[in-house]
């Protein structure tokens, strides 16, 4: 296997500019992402945060944002002891009109060997973003308990 | 067969709002499959050791496996043989495995691809390329009774990587 990155395509009947706004407002994010709000005014170099039922869970900084193709934060965990040590990474999503559908790939990558928070996220963005396809297809977000994840660390 | 000494190539997780029984049978029957898998049929007899075969929509056998692992609706492995010429000679048996298992309301399926010898990237492409937008039109089906419309050109990439090997693909 090559670098430690994680790497997530799905396909959504959806227009790009809704899913920009999935991805971008807390109005969405709550409904799909485990309750968790974005706090950022999404200017780029504007610190980023997810805070998740009162708590930040995550922090980082916007790198891109160039609505509705491509958004770009630096992320990092910092309510696990292990993981508020691992260094910054990157998250990217690129989104693609395919159709009638859009085509999603989010890259999250910059992990050091052996991170425990390339486990959790790899274990945790699945979840997020079949919530949001549900959300944006259906009308209902997913309702996965996170210890359903089976994250180590998170409850 | 022995799949101790495959290792994974590619695992894909998705989350779907639908029953273990009503994935399990989206994976295994022939007229569910045909809507989201490119209108490709799943032919499957459900025992250890019975045939995997996926059908094109002309009927001409596309894949053909073996059944290693059976646990409905928890868990199904088979062989998963791409039939063109040499292929398997050249590249050894595919493996792919589907584990069902519920998360509160939903319940997390697992794809996993795997090889017993090392692949080149170029060909590990192809599945790279066609499982996300197979398993989105699965779960858009289940959840919402419509399958997704994907086009998509083949993975020209995998196409030259297999020619250079000698293995005949379709022109």
């Amino acid at each position: 296997m090559g670098k430690p990155e994680f790497v997530y395509v799905t396909y959504i009947e959806t227009t790009p500019e809704k899913l920009w706004q999935a991805l971008t407002s807390s109005e969405f994010s709550k409904r799909y992402w485990f309750d968790t709000e974005l706090k950022t005014d999404w200017k780029i170099g504007s610190p980023f945060a997810l805070v998740m039922d009162g708590t930040t869970t995550d922090v980082g900084e916007v790198l891109e944002f160039d609505r509705p193709r491509r958004l770009s934060y630096t992320f990092r965990h910092v309510l696990d002891d292990d993981m508020r040590n691992e260094r910054p990474t990157k998250v990217v999503f690129v989104l693609e009109p395919h159709g009638k559908l859009v085509k999603l790939t989010l890259t999250h990558e910059g992990f050091a060997e052996g991170s425990k928070l390339l486990d959790g996220i790899s274990k945790g963005w699945p979840a997020i973003l079949a919530s949001l396809k549900s959300l944006l297809e259906t009308g209902h977000a997913l309702t996965i308990p996170p210890a359903a994840l089976a994250i180590e660390g998170i409850q | 067969m022995n799949i101790d000494h495959f290792k994974p190539t590619l695992v894909y997780t998705i989350y779907i709002a639908s029953t273990p029984h009503k994935v399990w049978q989206a994976l295994t029957s022939a007229e569910f499959s045909r809507n989201y898998f490119f209108g490709n049929a799943v032919e499957v007899d459900l025992r250890v050791g019975g045939a995997y075969i996926v059908r094109t929509p002309d009927g001409a056998l596309h894949i053909s496996g073996e059944v290693i692992e059976c646990d409905p609706p928890r868990k199904l492995t088979a062989t998963f043989n791409v039939n063109w010429p040499m292929l398997i000679e050249k590249l050894g048996p595919t493996l792919v495995s589907y584990e069902i298992e519920p998360a509160g309301d939903a319940v997390r399926l697992t794809l996993t691809e795997a090889h017993d010898r090392p692949i080149h990237d170029d060909i590990l492409e192809g599945g790279r390329q066609g499982w996300p937008a197979i398993i989105s039109s699965l779960k858009s089906l289940l959840e919402t009774g419509e399958p997704l419309v994907v086009r998509m050109a083949p993975p020209q990439k995998m196409l030259a990587a297999l020619k250079k090997l000698g293995i005949a693909t379709p022109s």
